[in-house]
């Protein structure tokens, strides 16, 4: 009794097991890592959308960026690369989500609004701030994972799905 | 990193590289698939916290490590430091608005790059929307400064 039921609890908050999020996670990890140790650059996702944004606005807010949107862009295309390789390898055939398409634009209308206005995103803040010990980055997590959490619960409850 | 800074010819070629190994990552991990950061979200599946804290691992061995061997980049010169940003109301506010966009669809900007990789063409919706957001709040807060009103904070 006092083996089984620390495995019992594990399984239920497990239940597929956490190899494959460990070794994904090290690999984001590494990924930050090899243009930081060759850079100095800490790079996250999200500045790619206002960057990307100054090709084709003339809005200050995005022509600020200017000076690093063609990286950003060749960060993203390896992104996209990376788990195409990922996919080819271990995955059969294309993989596509039963999400429903408004909630992925809604959601992506609040997340490029959020992100931009907080400083930053799951990488960003997630993981290049955390990994940096940044109060900022600490509080931007705390904040969007307790409201994520929340809001998911609440659709859930609400009984949207997927 | 500065604009008129000469450009090591292996700049590029490198942030692709680390590109590939995150977008890989995200892959091997699940979280370009949105049901599984759902499920996280809805506590039936706690795996995604290993993803988070096993990068931030990583990147923060990383960040304080090379430090001792180093100064600068080899590709830039740029001095390493690590990524601080000040904390004002704005990392709560927008922190807020993201959290409602990534509970409400189970994506962020770096997972739903790699979704796209995986195959998933729906999540062009998701980056649509991402898209909109940036301009909307980038729309707004260079309106405001260009009237000298009182801007959000620049990052």
């Amino acid at each position: 009794m006092t083996v089984t039921l620390p495995v019992a609890m594990l399984a239920e908050l497990f239940p597929n097991g956490i190899s494959h999020y460990a070794i994904g996670g090290l690999f984001v990890g590494l990924g930050v890592a090899v243009i930081y140790l060759g850079t100095g650059i800490a790079a996250g996702a999200s500045t790619f959308l206002e960057s990307t944004l100054s090709y084709g606005s003339s809005l200050s807010r995005f022509q600020r960026y200017r000076p690093s949107r063609d990286w950003r862009v060749v960060f993203t295309l390896g992104i996209v690369a990376g788990a195409a390789v990922y996919a080819l390898a271990f995955q059969d055939g294309l993989w596509t989500t039963d999400v429903q398409w408004w909630r992925l634009l809604l959601g992506g209308v609040l997340i490029g609004i959020g992100t931009r206005v907080g400083k930053g995103c799951t990488s960003g803040h997630g993981v290049c701030g955390v990994g940096s010990v940044s109060s900022a980055s600490f509080v931007g997590v705390m904040t969007f994972l307790l409201i994520a959490i929340g809001t998911a619960q609440l659709v859930q409850a609400a009984g949207v799905s997927p | 990193m500065s604009a008129d800074h000469e450009q090591h010819r292996l700049f590029l070629p490198l942030v692709f590289v680390g590109g590939l190994i995150f977008g890989f990552g995200l892959g091997f991990s699940q979280m370009a698939q949105p049901e599984v950061v759902l499920s996280f979200l809805q506590f039936e599946d706690f795996g995604l916290l290993f993803v988070m804290f096993g990068a931030a691992v990583v990147t923060g061995i990383t960040f304080f490590g090379v430090k001792q061997l180093r100064s600068t980049a080899p590709l830039t010169g740029a001095v390493y430091g690590r990524r601080l940003k000040t904390l004002d109301k704005n990392v709560v506010i927008g922190g807020g608005i993201f959290g409602v966009g990534w509970g409400l669809s189970g994506i962020c900007p770096g997972a739903a790059y790699a979704s796209l990789g995986i195959g998933n063409y729906a999540i062009l919706w998701g980056i649509a929307g991402m898209f909109i957001g940036a301009y909307i709040q980038g729309f707004w807060r260079s309106t405001r400064a260009d009237h000298g009103l009182p801007a959000a904070t620049a990052d």
